[in-house]
């Protein structure tokens, strides 16, 4: 079951059926939140039909198609196929020479919490006060004048997930953005997408604390301790709610006497998840440390969505495939730290290559997001050289469907199957090259980046005025 | 397997295939033909090309030429041939992690402006990272201190981070320092009591006492050494590049000012904002150390910060070169893919692959030994898979001082550990 704003109404409207005391009701108010409190007010602007002719098409689904056609109403993806007929009004895309793909999805982004210019003034994306920060969620720092959004649209990026830093063992809720210019992030919410959980694994949060402050986490050890004491207490919060909620239910003077348990932000969270609400998006290098983690979330029962920056996943790529959670990774960025130090180049492609494995290539930087294809080309020759076979058709999904799956947004984003939102890129040429330019980009059938006729002032109001943007010498 | 057929070929036309070519050894004589030949040089592109190694030096290059009695000969296949690749600017041989000091010798934080700082006395042939550059085709870089200022109330560098020497990266000891390493602009600041404008005041007094014919007086209030005064002083005589980190366009115009007036041969390295100046920077013959993927305003020193740099400071005739911002030995394997970049956006394509093997070797006087596939040079030459600047390309094989190198690091032994036991089903 997911957060969505629907789900919290209908979930509301059982509960005053069953219980039927109002008074019982208004008690109750505090200790049942709103599911939605900061709604998405994205709504896609309505466009003409969009006809992209004799293109090579990479479905995301898994399919290459040669001289094909793709039909986009209605915000959706209508048709995809041979001599597609031209409705009334429509945008017409030569697309020959042209390929297209779904539109990209980073599951990993600190675009708006870590901006450009990265200055003190702007810097929200760890809330490096306390190991645990559960409470937090990173769109409530996501500043949407980063111009970092903008040069991720000329890269084909359509939907982003926002999380918080690494600092903290639990860093708090991630959120998902349509990568649409916006005066406010409510505008650029994914609608009806789950939110996650960002945490870390390894060295960040033992060096921040224990390296840092002298207290805990100071070790791995200590890091899992800190994990695991947040989710026993999660369990006895749901204990302690399903108390509440057994006495409404009872009626009487049971019911009268009901008290919720007390609203903890951060329980919310951590309640959430064990839920199956919040799927954990984790932040982990190392393969040992994965596993470890695989453990504990059988141990408390919930799930974790994806690891990322596991650089380490190719050491494991058989278990993370068979407990069914994906792999985010980079292309080549290693070495950093320790660990990061036994990173390999062919790592994503032996992800893959696992059988029901979920490799996904994702970026942590305002850089690597504005090329995630050509992270994938590298990786692509990287397995093909070490003997396996990755047609585009396959590494495409990378960068689309599978992280869509990760997300929770894969029945409606990720791919070019019929129905789904009109995410997608055109590109110039093969996009598994260094030469290869996103010629359109459409979010929701909306054309929002056309490099043929680019905007004449920049999107971005930071970057509005700035003579050295402007490039008067000075 | 491999071993029954280099037997075969030897004994066949003394030829091999390029996978089965033995490494490390020297043999008399190489021939590579019938490749594409990008010489960087006054021979320019060669199709159809070859190129003859004898005794580690390129000896000929043409099209028709045939290989001595007992020359090794490779059959390129049209394969491209290119000068071995710059690694940028930066850590390479003294930064193993980052993040744990003890394998990281990258900046001098003395609190103190010492120009005779030497890294190449920390540099380390078997550092990890070399293994792996050498495999993406890169054979010498320039290694340069970092400047950063101090932590919790420690010392930081000076804006003098020290000297910067080129490495070779099959391992021998490093050339003699060439070039000197200068921090001004935004990251200047911390390093120069808060303000930018500092660093030209101090590097000004550095110079005057550089220049001073007799010793300074007892007492008087110096920020070099001796060692100091004569490093910096040979700069000056020897007109040896002085690498100023730099961003902001109007910083720029500073320097190349500056440069003029203390007559110092300026490199700008950073440069996010150079080609706003690029007339100027043309006319004063100074070349731009850049980063072709630098698009964004980063700090508010690179708000004019472009795609388009490199292509439009190469269009108004500046030498261009390319090195990552972030100066990590890990990352300079990204340098080609960068240069990519830069031709989709508007680079030539032969200056792109100039900004990444002639250029650096020119601005940082290694071109009798790197850069340019020449007769009489030493052959320090890579065998593509395909287009040098394409993600998707591979080294096929690579001389560094005319010995065939391995392709082998510690991540293609992970790699193959790990792949067998993927084949198997048992990576958990």
């Amino acid at each position: 079951m997911r957060f969505s704003h629907t789900r919290a109404v209908q979930r509301f409207a059982a509960l005053a059926v069953g219980a039927g005391l109002a008074a019982a009701l208004a008690a109750a108010e505090p200790a049942t939140p709103s599911a939605d409190p900061y709604p998405s007010t994205y709504a896609a602007s309505a466009a003409a039909p969009v006809l992209i002719r004799g293109a090579t098409v990479l479905t995301g689904s898994g399919a290459r198609l040669e001289d094909t056609d793709v039909l986009v109403a209605d915000g959706k993806v209508a048709a995809v196929g041979q001599h597609l007929a031209t409705p009334e009004g429509a945008r017409i895309v030569e697309g020959k020479g042209r390929w297209v793909t779904p539109g990209l999805i980073d599951v990993h982004s600190h675009l708006g919490v870590y901006p450009s210019p990265a200055v003190s003034g702007n810097s929200d994306g760890n809330e490096a006060t306390a190991p645990v920060t559960a409470n937090v969620w990173a769109e409530h720092s996501v500043w949407p004048v980063d111009p970092g959004f903008d040069t991720a649209l000329a890269g084909g990026i359509t939907t982003l997930e926002i999380l918080p830093g690494s600092a903290n063992l639990i860093g708090g809720r991630s959120v998902i953005l349509k990568n649409v210019a916006a005066v406010t992030y409510q505008a650029m919410k994914f609608p009806g997408a789950p939110q996650g959980l960002k945490m870390a694994c390894g060295e960040n949060p033992k060096r921040v604390y224990g390296a840092g402050r002298n207290m805990a986490p100071s070790t791995r050890m200590g890091n899992v301790a800190g994990y695991r004491a947040q989710w026993i207490e999660a369990q006895e919060y749901l204990r302690d709610l399903g108390a509440y909620q057994a006495k409404l239910k009872a009626g009487g003077k049971s019911a009268e006497d009901a008290k919720p348990p007390k609203r903890d932000l951060r329980l919310e969270t951590l309640a959430g998840v064990l839920k199956g609400e919040i799927a954990v998006q984790m932040h982990c290098y190392r393969a040992d440390e994965m596993a470890i983690m695989l453990d504990m979330a059988r141990e408390f029962g919930f799930r974790i969505a994806a690891f990322h920056h596991a650089v380490e996943a190719y050491k494991i790529a058989n278990l993370l495939a068979e407990r069914g959670v994906c792999a985010a990774m980079w292309a080549d960025w290693w070495g950093f730290k320790m660990e990061a130090n036994d990173g390999i180049q062919e790592n994503i492609a032996l992800v893959d290559a696992a059988p029901q494995s979920c490799a996904i290539v994702h970026s942590d930087s305002e850089e690597g997001i504005q090329r995630l294809n050509q992270e994938a080309a590298k990786a692509a020759a990287r397995g093909r050289a070490a003997g396996l076979d990755i047609p585009p058709e396959r590494a495409i999904r990378w960068l689309t469907l599978n992280p869509a799956r990760a997300l929770g947004i894969d029945g409606r984003t990720g791919t070019l199957e019929p129905g789904k939102m009109a995410d997608l890129v055109v590109w110039n040429r093969n996009p598994f090259s260094v030469y290869a330019l996103a010629d359109e980009v459409y979010i929701d059938g909306v054309l929002q980046f056309d490099r043929a006729h680019p905007p004449v002032l920049p999107r971005s109001d930071f970057m509005l005025g700035q003579p050295a943007a402007a490039g008067v010498a000075p | 397997m491999i071993r029954l057929q280099q037997i075969e070929m030897a004994a066949f036309a003394g030829a091999c295939l390029l996978a089965a070519c033995p490494v490390g050894a020297a043999p008399a004589a190489v021939l590579l033909k019938n490749g594409v030949i990008h010489t960087q040089a006054a021979r320019g592109t060669i199709d159809g090309g070859s190129v003859l190694i004898v005794a580690g030096r390129v000896t000929a290059i043409g099209r028709d030429l045939v290989a001595p009695a007992g020359a090794e000969v490779i059959d390129l296949k049209g394969r491209p041939v290119t000068p071995a690749l710059f690694g940028g600017v930066g850590q390479m041989g003294v930064t193993e992690v980052e993040a744990e000091a003890s394998t990281n010798d990258s900046t001098l934080k003395l609190g103190q402006m010492r120009p005779e700082f030497d890294l190449t006395y920390a540099f380390n042939p078997d550092s990890v990272p070399l293994a792996v550059s050498r495999v993406e085709g890169i054979g010498f870089a320039l290694l340069a201190p970092g400047a950063e200022a101090g932590r919790k109330g420690g010392p930081g560098s000076s804006i003098i981070a020290g000297l910067g020497s080129v490495v070779r990266l099959d391992g021998r000891r490093p050339r003699a320092p060439v070039a000197l390493a200068v921090t001004v602009g935004a990251d200047a600041g911390p390093l120069a009591g808060e303000s930018r404008a500092a660093a030209f005041m101090l590097l000004a007094q550095a110079l005057e006492e550089a220049r001073a014919a007799a010793p300074l007086a007892a007492g008087e209030q110096r920020l070099l050494t001796p060692a100091g005064r004569r490093v910096l002083k040979s700069f000056l005589l020897e007109q040896k590049p002085v690498v100023f980190e730099v961003d902001r366009a109007a910083d720029i115009r500073t320097v190349v000012e500056f440069a003029a007036r203390e007559k110092l041969k300026a490199v700008v390295h950073g440069g996010a904002e150079a080609w706003r100046l690029a007339p100027l920077l043309a006319r004063a013959q100074v070349p731009v150390v850049l980063d072709p993927l630098d698009d964004l305003p980063e700090q508010f020193d690179q708000i004019g910060a472009t795609l388009e740099n490199a292509a439009r400071l190469h269009a108004a005739g500046v030498t261009v070169v390319f090195s990552r911002r972030s100066a990590s030995p890990h990352d300079a394997r990204k340098l080609r893919q960068a240069a990519g970049n830069a031709v989709a956006h508007g680079l030539p394509w032969d200056a792109a692959l100039a900004a990444l093997t002639s250029a650096p070797a020119k601005v940082f006087r290694a071109a009798a030994e790197f850069g340019s596939i020449e007769a009489g040079r030493p052959a320090n030459l890579v065998v593509w898979s395909g287009d040098p600047l394409e993600v998707s390309t591979l080294v096929d094989a690579s001389w560094l001082d005319g010995r065939r190198q391995s392709l082998r690091s510690r991540q293609t032994e992970l790699r193959d550990r790990y792949l067998a036991k993927l084949k198997a089903g048992a990576a958990r």
